[in-house]
C-alpha cells in the first residue's frame, strides 16, 4: 500500500500517541492483583483500561492510514519500531514510583489533550476530546496520591522523593519536538509540546512546594523513544505482552 | 407545555439526540433497540444511556447502527454491539452494520431523567451531587475514584454506612 506523505505523517503521529498509551496501559495493569489495597487494585486497572481504549483509537486510526490492523501494530512490531516516550516503558518500581510517573504524565496530558482537541485533524481531535475527559479523573486521583505519599510516613515520603529524582531526567522528552511534529503543528494538526512546558512546570512546582518535595537538578536528560531507541525494559515488556500473537499468529479471543 | 418550558426539562445536550430519533423514518428499529441493555447496568437501555446515536437503513437494506463509547476503553461496547446485531437479526434484519463514532464525546448529560431514577433504584447514585441511593443522605465519603467499572466511583454513606457506586459525571 502506497501511503501519501501527508497521511504518512499523521499516521506516524497517531502511532506515537497510541504507543504511549499502550505501553503505559500495560505497565499499569501489572499492578492488578498486587496493588497496596483492593480499591487501588480496581482503580489502577480501570485507569489502565482508559489507556487501552485510547491506544486502540489511536492505533486503529494509524492502521487505517497505513493499511494495517490495530493488532498487527500492537503485537507484531519489535521494540525498535515502537515510538513511545521512554518514561512510560520504565518498570513499575514501587507504588510511589508508579504514582509519581502517573502524576507527572497526568499534568502533561491535561494540557496536551486540551490542545489536541482543537486539532485540524477531526479524528485526532475526537480522540483527544474523549481522552481529555478521562485524564481529569486520572489527575484528581494521582494528585491525591501525591499528597498521601509525600505527607504520609517517613518511608513513603522518602520513596516519593526518590521516584521524583529518578524520573526527572525523562521529563524533557515530553516536550521535545522533532521535524515531524513541528511540521504537523505548523498545519494545526499536532500540538506544539514545547509551548506546554512552562504551564506544566508551574503546576508541578506548586504541588511540590506544597508537599515540600525537592525539585531535582537538571543534570541529566535522556530521549530516543520517538526514534525507536529504547531502554532494555521495553523488549522484556513486549516479550510478555506479545507472546500470544507471536506463538499463535492470528489468534482471536 | 410551552416550547420554552420543554427546554428546561430536556437537557440541552440530549436535545439533538432526541430530535434525531423523533425525526427518524425508522421508528420501529429504534424501538427494537430499546431492548438492548448496558451489560454493566442492566436497568438502562443503550438509548437511555446515550450510547445509541443513530439508526439508518442504507440503499441495499443494511441497518446501520451508530454507537458511541462511554469511556474509551469500555469493554461493554463490544457486547452492546453484538447484542444490537443479534436483536436486529432475530427480528428480520439480517444485514447489520455497527459503526463506532467518537465525536461528540459521550457525556453523562445524555442520560435521560428516567435513566437517572433507574440508576438510583438500582443502587447507583446518578451523576451530579452525590446522595446515598439507599437512604438519600448527603453525608457521603469518597473511597476510590474508580469503582466496579471505569464509569463509577466508590463511596460510603455516613448515615446508613452502606458502600455504593456513584456514576461519575463525564
Amino acid at each position: 500500500m502506497v501511503v501519501a506523505p501527508a497521511e504518512q505523517a499523521v499516521a506516524q503521529y497517531a502511532l506515537r500517541l497510541g504507543d504511549d498509551a499502550l505501553v503505559l496501559g500495560q505497565r499499569l495493569c501489572e499492578w492488578c492483583a498486587c496493588a497496596p489495597i483492593l480499591e487501588e487494585d480496581i482503580a489502577i486497572a480501570n485507569v489502565g483500561l482508559d489507556y487501552f481504549g485510547r491506544a486502540r483509537m489511536a492505533l486503529q486510526y494509524a492502521g487505517s492510514l497505513l493499511g494495517k490492523s490495530e493488532d498487527e501494530l500492537a503485537f507484531l512490531r519489535d521494540a525498535n519500531a515502537f515510538t513511545n516516550l521512554l518514561m512510560v516503558e520504565l518498570p513499575i518500581g514501587d507504588f510511589a514510583f508508579s504514582m509519581v510517573r502517573h502524576y507527572l504524565l497526568d499534568e502533561f496530558e491535561t494540557l496536551f489533550f486540551a490542545q489536541l482537541a482543537r486539532s485540524e485533524d477531526a479524528t485526532l481531535a475526537a480522540i483527544a476530546a474523549k481522552s481529555n475527559k478521562e485524564v481529569a479523573y486520572h489527575l484528581r486521583r494521582s494528585r491525591e496520591w501525591m499528597r498521601r505519599l509525600a505527607l504520609g510516613t517517613g518511608e513513603s515520603r522518602q520513596r516519593t522523593q526518590r521516584a521524583v529524582d529518578e524520573l526527572w531526567g525523562y521529563v524533557d522528552e515530553l516536550f521535545a519536538m522533532d521535524e515531524l511534529e513541528q511540521s504537523l503543528a505548523a498545519q494545526g494538526i499536532a500540538v506544539d509540546r514545547a509551548t506546554l512546558k512552562a504551564s506544566w512546570h508551574q503546576q508541578v512546582t506548586e504541588l511540590f512546594a506544597e508537599l515540600a518535595i525537592e525539585l531535582p537538578g537538571q543534570d541529566w536528560q535522556v530521549s530516543g523513544g520517538r526514534q525507536g531507541v529504547h531502554t532494555e525494559h521495553l523488549g522484556r515488556m513486549l516479550s510478555e505482552m506479545q507472546f500470544l500473537q507471536r506463538a499463535y499468529p492470528g489468534l482471536e479471543w | 407545555m410551552a416550547a420554552q418550558d420543554l427546554l428546561a426539562v430536556i437537557p440541552q445536550a440530549r436535545y439533538e439526540l432526541d430530535r434525531r430519533r423523533r425525526q427518524s423514518a425508522n421508528a420501529e428499529l429504534w424501538q427494537l433497540l430499546d431492548q438492548v441493555k448496558d451489560p454493566e447496568v442492566p436497568v438502562l437501555s443503550i438509548w437511555e444511556l446515550g450510547v445509541l446515536q443513530d439508526v439508518a437503513v442504507t440503499d441495499n437494506g443494511t441497518v446501520q447502527v451508530t454507537l458511541t463509547p462511554t469511556y474509551s476503553g469500555c469493554p461493554a461496547l463490544t457486547m452492546m454491539a453484538e447484542t444490537v446485531t443479534e436483536t436486529l437479526r432475530a427480528n428480520g434484519h439480517p444485514q447489520v452494520e455497527v459503526v463506532t463514532q467518537l465525536a461528540p464525546a459521550w457525556t453523562t448529560d445524555w442520560l435521560t431523567a428516567d435513566a437517572r431514577e433507574k440508576l438510583r433504584g438500582y443502587g447507583v447514585a446518578p451523576p451530579g451531587a452525590v446522595r446515598c441511593p439507599q437512604c438519600n443522605s448527603t453525608d457521603v465519603q469518597l473511597i476510590s475514584e474508580f469503582g466496579s467499572t471505569a464509569c463509577k466511583a466508590l463511596y460510603r454513606c455516613g448515615a446508613c454506612l452502606e458502600p455504593f457506586d456513584h456514576f461519575k459525571a463525564l
